[in-house]
């Protein structure tokens, strides 16, 4: 039926043939593929619902969904992949072939995710990420979880050096390390205690949005809602004539629900991401492994981090609790930019493993500097003209009072603490080695970043900061920025200077690939 | 004529000056034109709208380039590369050749007629990740080029 090993792509001959999908991924990518096919059941439901008989409609529907799983069975067919000695090569496509070779040098990461359909099969996809940012990443869905293990373990033996594996035996994988993270179900709990979220209502808001014309009655108008009441006893005037004290109570009430909602959205969608939670620190890197309908395996080379970032929220903060995260080039998910190291930790159980990234905790040495005040002080004399500038407006065209205007002047009574609390919570500092910067009032966050590892230095200045004489530094580093702000001009330029004598010096292939700032 | 940027920096080509008054004359373009058709309309009183904005004009494509131009600098290093621009919002960027990805040479049709070129140079950061040079002789940005280049190569091997 098929005749690839005669336009294998290097022109020599692969020898075997390409090992095809698992079977069974073909009906696990039909189920999870279904909801694209609404529309098109739609139109061949509604286009053939006139007809006299109901037959008609169902043999549509169906014709439909065949048509669908007669393609996804031809490229299924058309599909298959090889792991020749130097590189996985992958074809695919049912009309037009794409031969893909990735080198097993420029894979970066091997993820294999496993969604609840496929797990139940015990399958999953493999994903090989290569760097590249366009995110056209080499996908295999669906294998055997065995196979997807030993394809991992394979593409690792070959980045390391130990070539020449046999290509049929199963690969032994790694002995299970110790972890150096893990949560149990009380802290995932706990964590999700903290990550109260109303988004449900956001979400049914939309929906009900979207689709209100499915519903048989109209959700936005009240008087139906009144008038649903009513039929079952309970008018307007009923609720208006309970009292004060009742109506404190329902409002309590309805308070406590939205409360409790917020509480079990945040630990349901938190248990659901994190249950099982296992960081490992591997021969090659940092290993995660998550979720509970959801499993995701995710591995990072240490030396690929590029910073690491410990964050907290102002009520988690008083019980100690932190997330650590790490800045690589790559991307962890379409939503997450970077690797969720340690969601919620304490710092003593963070600094070892931020210390296993080869970045070093900020210690007695490491002097953190405030910004010059001046920088904040400003805002206000640029806000000042601008609200009385409103006030004048308020008072001429609006007719508005004095005291009336004045309360303008309450947006100042805000603004100011903020910009002070700003200015507080904002410090860098510099040491031989690495770069620290803390910001944040709200979601206090402290960025480390080694300084080898920086791209390009900028000093920006302003119109403001220019007459200031202040500038701000930014550090571009693989996957996110470093910003140092209100720093004098005369520092920023030292603190150019000194990072890009140890930048300039080392190599950015090499820093890579040996991934120790002992160079 | 470099008096702005400090002067350890490289300058560049005067030619310059002419590819963006050139630019810059063809894209406000549309607004002069706008401003022209609204006059012939004679909605408003004549020359109350197309005098300042021709002015604004003759500004922006003749004064603002000379003026760029005074704070365009680079600094090409033995191991780095230094590009200032920029006076109201002012940019010292500096880039290790250790860190350049890849180097482009772009020439556009106008950089064409001048034999000028732009020198762009990438990294594997999220800020700065392109860096442009432009308004360099054709001949320098390909030599720039291949200085890089073999920077980079020594610092590999």
């Amino acid at each position: 039926m098929t005749d690839f090993d005669s336009q294998d792509t290097n022109g020599e001959k692969t020898g075997d043939d390409g090992t095809k999908l698992h079977i069974l991924g073909l009906f696990v990518g039909f189920v999870t593929g279904l909801p694209q096919l609404i529309f098109p059941i739609f139109a061949a439901f509604f286009g053939t619902r006139g007809s006299d008989n109901p037959l008609i409609s169902i043999v549509a529907v169906s014709a439909v969904l065949l048509f669908s799983l007669f393609f996804r069975w031809l490229s299924w067919m058309r599909f298959q992949y090889h792991i020749g000695e130097y590189d996985i090569r992958i074809e695919s496509g049912i009309v037009s072939r794409k031969a893909r070779s990735i080198p097993f040098e420029r894979i970066q990461d091997v993820s294999i995710e496993q969604k609840p359909l496929a797990r139940l099969f015990a399958l999953g996809e493999v994903k090989f990420e290569t760097g590249g940012g366009d995110g056209d990443d080499a996908k295999l869905s669906f294998v055997s979880i065995e196979e997807a293990n030993r394809l991992r373990e394979l593409v690792k033996a070959h980045k390391s050096g130990r070539a020449r594996v046999s290509h049929s035996g199963p690969l032994v994988p790694d002995a299970d390390p110790a972890p150096i993270f893990a949560m149990d179900e009380k802290r995932v709990f706990v964590f999700g205690l903290y990550s109260f979220s109303l988004v449900i209502f956001a979400v049914l808001g939309g929906l009900a949005q979207q689709f209100d014309f499915l519903l048989p009655f109209e959700i936005w108008d009240f008087r139906h809602w009144i008038g649903a009441a009513e039929e079952r006893g309970v008018t307007v005037d009923n609720l208006n004539g309970i009292g004060w004290a009742a109506q404190i109570f329902l409002a309590l009430v309805a308070l406590g629900g939205l409360v409790f909602i917020g509480f079990a959205t945040g630990i349901i969608r938190t248990v659901l991401r994190e249950h099982g939670f296992r960081l490992e620190r591997t021969a090659k890197g940092f290993r995660r492994r998550r979720g509970l309908l959801t499993l995701t395996d995710a591995v990072m080379p240490a030396h690929r981090v590029q910073a690491a970032v410990i964050q907290t929220g102002p009520i988690r903060k008083r019980r100690g609790w932190h997330g650590l995260k790490f800045v690589s080039l790559a991307q962890d998910s379409k939503d997450e930019t970077n690797f969720v190291a340690a969601p919620f930790a304490t710092l003593s159980e963070i600094w070892p493993i931020v210390h296993a990234a080869m970045i070093d905790a900020p210690d007695a040495q490491t002097r953190f500097q405030r910004g010059a005040i001046n920088y904040w002080t400003i805002q206000i004399w640029l806000v000042v003209p601008v609200l009385l500038g409103a006030m004048v407006a308020l008072m001429i065209w609006a007719d508005a009072t004095v005291l009336r205007a004045m309360s303008l002047l309450l947006i100042l009574a805000v603004f100011m603490p903020y910009l002070w609390i700003d200015w507080r919570t904002y410090s860098y500092a510099l040491d031989g080695n690495q770069i620290y910067v803390k910001r944040g009032w709200w979601n206090e966050k402290l960025s480390i970043a080694s300084q080898i590892k920086v791209q390009t230095v900028e000093i920006y200045q302003g119109p403001i900061t220019r007459r200031q004489g202040l500038a701000s530094v930014n550090f571009g580093i693989s996957g996110g920025t470093l910003e140092l702000i209100a720093i004098p001009l005369e520092t920023a330029q030292t603190i150019c200077e000194r990072v890009m004598d140890q930048v300039a010096a080392v190599d950015y292939a090499r820093v890579t690939a040996s991934g120790s700032r002992s160079l | 004529m470099n008096h702005d940027s400090p002067p350890e920096l490289t300058a560049l080509n005067p030619a310059y000056v002419i590819t963006t008054r050139i630019a810059s004359a063809l894209g406000y373009l549309p607004f002069l034109i706008g401003a022209g058709a609204l006059e012939v309309a004679q909605l408003l009183p004549p020359g109350s709208f197309f005098v300042p904005v021709f002015l604004l004009y003759l500004f922006m494509a003749f004064v603002v380039p000379k003026r760029k131009y005074g704070h365009w600098g680079y600094d090409m290093g033995s191991d780095r590369l230094r590009i200032v621009h920029g006076y109201m919002f002012y940019h010292d960027t500096v880039v290790p050749f250790g860190r350049i990805q890849h180097i482009d040479v772009e020439q556009g049709p106008i950089d064409r007629r001048y034999d000028l070129a732009t020198l762009t140079v990438h990294t594997a950061g999220n800020h700065n990740s392109t860096v442009a040079l432009p308004g360099l002789l054709h001949a320098d940005a390909l030599a720039m080029r291949e200085a890089i280049r073999a920077a980079i190569r020594a610092d590999t091997i």
